[in-house]
């Protein structure tokens, strides 16, 4: 196998359950985004677009969409004659056959396939962010200062601060404490989930990990600390830029709703940093005679006859006339009956929404589940 | 399915009365719907049938059609043993014919190990299933199916279009042109089954006799040599043969009823897919009837009319009955009616441009309107 500089490791195995009925039969980072992506798009776009073309995806929870969605990689141009994108998934072993226990233990189950590609530096992302990020510039500030492991940080609000992992740095962007949802924060320096390694550090620090039975086997928690214990120079690189964690319902919903804002900080219509998806074969967007659409994202397959009212339409959703959207994300190939009214909503992908029925109060985001139906007259809140 | 058969589809179709499309362009890579370019119907009724082993014989001027097929993924013929090919006709004779190009690759047909071929045109828009074709063709027993579809629209929608005289039996007798004379016709869709071999035989005695320059020509003149029989179409068809047929059928597309009988679920419309943003529909928008493209924005009002990816209407603009190509702008306060903007054109705020139902005014290619001192 062909020596790679660097190797990226997307985790992507975690069951998302703060998202409720959307991750209820799919991964979180196959949960569809903006119309037409699905969330693990951004940072696979971003190894591809930072020109890293040798990526590993950690899949476990119900990986068959994101298996499906990812396919060999040519969306991505990773379908590569040497490296491209391969899932990976836990796997038998002559010692035993273990779930992946962590997102640590995720990465130390697949050491011989790094090891494979004999990479000077891993790159630990995480396939449930939006963001467009340039991997480069972290990897030539990581060597640029001699760092060992270097971690993403983005600057939150104080007030916000206690929700993350916080780190705390000397004036040279060194990191000389770890703080997980720290209740009195001294920085705002929150820690994005990206990571750098020199890779031989960080495969030790994984065996050690591993053999340490108290260990949680999760980065933030136990790595992260271990190899700043070591001594070994940490620094944190200062992201500026759009990115969101889209773990909650109400987080996937303002980041939807982000993408309708005219200063839109993602700009995901940028030219020189694609964000790319897999394509469907369907027919382009239809507008009928009675139909109002504004202030809305809308993409192929739509057929639209209602009123759709600041929302965001995946592929292939019809909106019956009378009908009435406001505020909402509807995934792809949902049905809205006429005179239907959704308002502050989710609606997952294949769901029926029946004709007269209410879904949503306006006030806190309301979601529907995957395939799940909302009979004719309903109200769901 | 239909592995044991090939398709040729031939390109050298008459481009002279939509020539205001095909200047940089082949009729075949003519945008259409939205997001598709003509050949993508029968591409992908070739496909949907399981065709596997498909021949393009293209003309001068195809950098646009060779993009757009690129290695034939889009259509699920993208394979390591036969697949899509594109084969050009000489570059050194811009007006030669179809046996020429089929003569100087005729290695590709005597190398194909298909025992039938399907010989098809691009520019006729259907959704047609061949195995049905083909059933037919095996039942009858018969040396050459032409597929036809029977008409009586044929003054307004078929004007120049090839006829067949088909007897009782549905033996083809003769074939002729519709030069509207009556509204009810045989429409002749240019399509045509054989076993490999008859092709081949014809194709052999068109170059040692020097009788035809155009293969079709010899399958009409041979019509008491070889048993030929006509399958009846039924679904919707269009003639894409003129402007005038063109913009009538896009416009036509808008009715939700026959838009649905060209994109099926069960025989979808293949395309070469790209990785455009959703598209936005800003504030002051009116949109109504009308097909829209991924990509685009729009600002002002837009009625019956087909916006492909990446066009921007500005504030203001009116654009009624209107096709507008990829990348095109239309400046704020523009009014136009009956036009079709071809890709990137650029309208400067403040145009009044106007085309008739019957006759669309067409903006060029990298043609920009001067503004206005």
């Amino acid at each position: 196998m062909r020596k790679r500089e660097v190797v990226a490791m997307i985790l992507a195995g975690g069951q998302g359950s703060r998202l409720g009925v959307l991750t209820q039969n799919l991964a979180k980072p196959a949960v569809p985004f903006g119309g037409r992506y699905r969330i693990i798009d951004f940072t696979l776009s971003n190894c591809s677009n930072s020109g890293i073309y040798t990526v590993g995806v950690l899949t476990q929870y119900m990986p068959m969409e994101l298996h499906t969605h990812i396919g060999v990689g040519s969306p991505w141009d990773l379908d590569r004659l040497n490296g491209g994108v391969f899932i990976l998934p836990p796997h038998q072993k002559a010692s035993g056959a273990n779930w992946y226990q962590g997102t640590a233990d995720a990465v130390y189950q697949n050491i011989p396939f790094i090891d494979a590609y004999e990479p000077n530096l891993v790159l630990v992302l995480s396939g449930d962010h939006i963001y467009k990020m340039d991997y480069n510039k972290m990897v030539a500030f990581h060597k640029d200062k001699g760092a060992r492991c270097t971690i993403a940080v983005t600057d939150v609000p104080i007030n916000e601060a206690p929700r993350f992992g916080i780190m705390n740095t000397n004036d040279d962007l060194s990191i000389y404490e770890f703080e997980e949802k720290p209740r009195h924060p001294k920085s705002t320096k929150a820690s994005m989930g990206i990571y750098v390694f020199d890779w031989q550090l960080l495969r030790e620090a994984l065996i050690e990990d591993a053999n340490k039975p108290e260990s949680v086997h999760d980065f933030g928690k136990n790595v992260i600390p271990a190899i700043l214990e070591r001594g070994e120079k940490l620094y944190a690189y200062p992201f500026k830029g759009y990115w969101k964690d889209v773990g909650t319902v109400e987080s996937l919903w303002e980041a939807n709703m982000d993408l309708l804002d005219e200063n839109d900080d993602l700009d995901i219509g940028d030219p020189t940093w694609r964000v790319y998806s897999l394509a469907q074969a369907r027919p382009a967007q239809y507008i009928g005679n009675a139909a109002k659409v504004q202030d809305s994202i809308v993409v192929d397959g739509c057929e639209i006859h209602g009123e759709v009212i600041h929302s965001v339409l995946s592929t292939n959703v019809k909106v019956e006339r009378n009908a009435k959207i406001i505020d909402s994300v509807i995934m792809p190939d949902v049905y809205i009956g006429e005179n239907a009214i959704i308002n502050k909503a989710i609606i997952g992908s294949n769901a029926i929404i029946r004709k007269n029925s209410v879904v949503g109060d306006g006030r806190n985001v309301t979601s529907i589940g995957l395939y799940e139906e909302v009979k004719a007259g309903m109200v769901a809140n | 399915m239909l592995k044991k058969c090939m398709g040729v589809i031939n390109l050298d179709e008459n481009e002279d009365m939509i020539q205001e499309l095909t200047r940089n362009r082949l009729l075949a890579s003519i945008p259409i719907a939205g997001r598709y370019r003509v050949i993508d119907f029968i591409l992908s009724s070739l496909s949907n049938a399981g065709v596997e082993n498909v021949g393009i014989f293209s003309k001068m001027q195809c950098r646009s059609l060779t993009d757009h097929i690129g290695d034939g993924r889009p259509w699920d013929l993208n394979r390591r043993v036969e697949g899509i090919r594109v084969f050009n006709f000489s570059t050194l004779e811009p007006r030669v014919d179809d046996v020429y190009s089929f003569a100087n690759n005729i290695e590709y047909f005597e190398r194909s190990a298909q025992e039938y071929l399907l010989l098809t045109s691009s520019y006729m828009v259907c959704n047609i299933d061949f195995n049905e074709v083909m059933d037919f063709h095996k039942r009858s027993g018969d040396d050459i199916t032409i597929v036809y579809k029977h008409v009586d629209d044929a003054q307004d929608n078929f004007f120049l279009c090839e006829t067949l005289d088909i007897d009782e039996d549905g033996r083809v007798e003769g074939a002729g042109r519709n030069i509207g004379k009556d509204n009810e016709a045989d429409i002749c869709m240019e399509m045509y089954l054989m076993k490999k071999t008859i092709f081949i035989d014809l194709l052999t005695e068109c170059v040692t006799s020097g009788r035809f320059r155009k293969i079709k020509n010899a399958i009409y003149s041979s019509l008491d040599r070889y048993k030929v029989r006509a399958f009846e179409y039924k679904g919707y068809l269009r003639c894409i043969n003129s402007l005038q047929a063109y913009y009538k059928a896009s416009m036509e597309m808008l009715n939700p009823r026959i838009y649905k009988q060209l994109f099926l679920d069960e025989r979808p419309i293949y395309t070469k897919t790209t990785t455009e943003v959703p598209a936005k529909y800003l504030e002051g928008n009116a949109v109504k009837n009308s097909i829209i493209g991924n990509g685009s924005i729009i600002e002002g009002t837009v009625k019956n009319s087909i916006l492909f990816r990446k066009v921007h209407i500005g504030k203001g603009a009116v654009v009624n009955n209107c096709i507008i190509f990829q990348g095109a702008t239309i400046g704020d306060g523009c009014k136009l009616t009956n036009i079709i903007a071809d890709k990137y054109v650029d309208i400067e705020p403040g145009k009044e441009l106007k085309g008739d139902k019957d006759m669309p005014f067409v903006v060029a290619k990298k043609r920009e309107l001067v503004r206005e001192v």
